[in-house]
C-alpha cells in the first residue's frame, strides 16, 4: 500500500448480497485498500439516514452503502427505499457542506466479489482526492471559543469596565 | 423574603415567544405566582445581573432558560444561572435544539456580519463601522458581548435537567411542569416534559393517514390547494408529524398547516431531520433515479425543511466549514 493518506470509509453492506460479495472477494484472495470498515446489516433498506450522519459526525471521510440489484432484494423493496434515501441524503449532506461524492451507493450481488474490490478502490481514490473530512476536528475548532470566556472573566476581575 | 421556591426565567437568542407563552397562562399565572417567588425575569421584572450574582449557589430552585446561545453574554449568564440553580430547564425549541436562530449555522459568522452591517438593503453604513468588543474613552472602558462562531443549544453549554419543547411550549405543558416541580416528585434527569409519542397521535387527520403511502411528488403548502381534512402526507405535503413529539395539541395541523417539527424528536430518535427523511423516502412511489430526483425537486431546501428547529442539536450541528 502506498504512503498516501488513507481515508476512513464506513461501509453498510447488506447481508444477502454485498456482504456475501465482500466475503467472496476475501476467500478469492482479492486485494483492495483497507479503508472500509464494514458494518453488516440485513438489508440496505435498514441503513437509517441517522447511521450515515453518525458515521460522518464520528470521523468517517466517506460512507459506502452496498445492496442487492433492483428486483433482487430479499425483502422485495428494501433496496428501493435505500435508493430514495440515498438520493435525498446526497442533497441533505450537500446542505451541511459535505461533498456528495463522499456518499456512494452500489448494487453488488453475492457473485460480484470483483465489483467489491473495484468499488472500494474507486471510492478510496475519490475520497483521497477530496481529502480528510474529519468532522470531530471541525467541531473542536468551533468549540475552542468556549474556553475564551474563562479568561475574559479573569481579565474583567482585574480591570472592571464602566459603562 | 418568603420561603416559597425561587424561580428564574432568562431569555437568550430567541424571538420572545417563550416569554409570551408565560403570559398566555392567563389566569393560571396567578397559580404560579402564588406558589413561587420569581427572583429573576429580565423581560418583566427589574432585577439585575448583580442581584443574581449575590444569590447563594443553588438557591434558585429552577431556572427556565429559553433561546439558543450565540453570544458570550448569553453563555456567561447561563453558566451563572446553572451555578445558582438546583434545576435548569431548557424552555422551548431554541434552548432544546437550537430553534430558528440555529439556521444561521448554515452561514459562516463572517458572512452574517458582512450582511447585517454592510450589505443588507436597509443598512446605511458608509464608514463601514462594526461593533467593537471594547471601546476606551476618557479612561472608561465599555465592552460588548462577542458573537460566537456558531449557535449552540443550552445543553451544549451547561448541564440541563429537563426540557420543555415547543416554539413556544404550550401553556398547558408549562403549567404541568410547574406542578411537577412543586410536587417534589421529580422525573429522571434529562426528561422531556411532554408526551413521548409522535404528533400524528394527537392529529385530527390521523384517521385519513393511508395504511400504505405512495407519495408521487412533494408540494409546498403555498403552491397547492390544501385539503383541510386529509393527512398532509397523503397530499404530498411534507409534514414533520411522524418524527415530532406530541404535546402541542396539533395546533398547526388544526390550522391547516403541516407540522414543521418544533417539539423536537421523541426519545427513540437522535436526529429528527434524518428520521423524517427516512420515513418520507420509504413512502415515495418512484423507484428509478430519474423519477426520484424529479419528486425531490419538491423539497428544494432539505436542511431548512427537516431541521427547521434542530440544526444546532443535529448530528452535523451546522454547515461544516474548516
Amino acid at each position: 500500500m502506498s504512503d498516501k493518506w488513507q481515508p476512513t470509509i464506513v461501509g453498510f453492506f447488506c447481508n444477502w448480497c454485498t456482504y456475501t460479495a465482500a466475503d467472496l472477494a476475501g476467500v478469492s484472495r482479492m486485494k483492495y485498500p483497507a479503508t472500509v470498515r464494514v458494518i453488516r446489516l440485513m438489508c440496505s433498506g435498514r441503513v437509517d439516514p441517522q447511521f450515515i450522519l453518525k458515521a460522518f459526525a464520528g470521523g468517517a471521510d466517506g460512507v459506502l452503502i452496498g445492496g442487492c440489484h433492483p428486483g433482487d432484494c430479499h425483502y422485495l423493496e428494501g433496496n428501493y427505499k435505500a435508493l430514495r434515501r440515498f438520493e435525498m441524503m446526497k442533497k441533505l449532506i450537500a446542505g451541511f457542506g459535505i461533498d456528495e461524492k463522499r456518499l456512494r451507493l452500489e448494487w453488488i450481488s453475492a457473485a460480484e466479489g470483483e465489483k467489491v474490490k473495484r468499488v472500494i478502490e474507486e471510492m478510496t481514490q475519490q475520497v483521497q482526492e477530496l481529502g480528510p473530512l474529519d468532522v470531530p476536528k471541525i467541531f473542536a475548532g468551533w468549540d475552542e471559543e468556549l474556553d475564551k470566556l474563562e479568561e475574559e472573566i479573569k481579565k474583567e476581575a482585574e480591570e472592571p469596565s464602566h459603562v | 423574603m418568603s420561603d416559597k421556591p425561587k424561580i428564574a426565567m432568562y431569555w437568550c437568542a430567541s424571538c420572545g415567544g417563550c416569554e409570551e407563552s408565560v403570559v398566555d397562562l392567563a389566569e393560571d399565572i396567578l397559580f404560579v405566582v402564588e406558589n413561587v417567588d420569581i427572583v429573576f425575569w429580565p423581560v418583566a421584572l427589574d432585577f439585575k445581573k448583580k442581584d443574581v450574582e449575590a444569590m447563594e449557589d443553588g438557591s434558585i430552585v429552577a431556572s427556565f432558560i429559553n433561546g439558543a446561545i450565540r453570544t458570550t453574554e448569553q453563555e456567561e449568564m447561563v453558566r451563572m444561572l446553572r451555578r445558582k440553580s438546583q434545576i435548569v430547564i431548557a424552555y422551548g425549541s431554541c434552548a432544546q435544539t437550537g430553534g430558528i436562530p440555529a439556521l444561521a449555522n448554515l452561514c459562516e459568522r463572517e458572512a452574517i456580519l458582512q450582511y447585517v452591517y454592510h450589505d443588507a438593503p436597509t443598512v446605511k453604513n458608509p464608514e463601514g463601522t462594526r461593533p467593537q468588543l471594547e471601546t476606551r474613552e476618557n479612561g472608561f472602558r465599555a465592552t460588548l458581548p462577542e458573537f460566537h462562531n456558531v449557535v449552540r443549544t443550552l445543553g451544549q453549554i451547561v448541564d440541563v435537567d429537563y426540557y420543555l419543547p415547543g416554539c413556544p411550549p404550550s401553556p398547558k405543558l408549562l403549567k404541568e411542569a410547574v406542578i411537577v416541580l412543586l410536587s417534589g416528585n421529580l422525573p429522571p434527569k434529562g426528561t422531556v416534559l411532554a408526551p413521548d409519542k409522535a404528533l400524528c397521535d394527537e392529529c385530527a387527520r390521523k384517521e385519513t393517514k393511508p395504511e400504505t403511502m405512495e407519495i408521487e411528488a412533494f408540494h409546498r403548502p403555498h403552491n397547492t390547494p390544501v385539503d383541510p381534512e386529509l393527512c398532509f402526507l397523503a397530499q404530498g405535503i411534507v409534514c414533520m408529524g411522524p418524527a415530532t413529539r406530541a404535546g402541542c395539541g396539533a395546533a398547526c395541523t388544526c390550522g391547516n398547516m403541516p407540522c414543521t417539527g418544533c417539539y423536537g424528536p421523541t426519545s427513540r430518535v437522535e436526529d429528527q431531520g434524518a428520521k423524517i427523511l427516512s420515513s418520507l423516502m420509504a413512502n415515495l412511489a418512484p423507484k428509478d433515479e430519474e423519477g426520484i430526483r424529479k419528486a425531490l425537486e419538491g423539497i428544494p431546501d432539505p436542511v431548512g425543511t427537516f431541521y427547521r428547529y434542530a440544526v444546532a442539536g443535529s448530528l452535523m450541528r451546522g454547515k461544516l466549514t474548516k
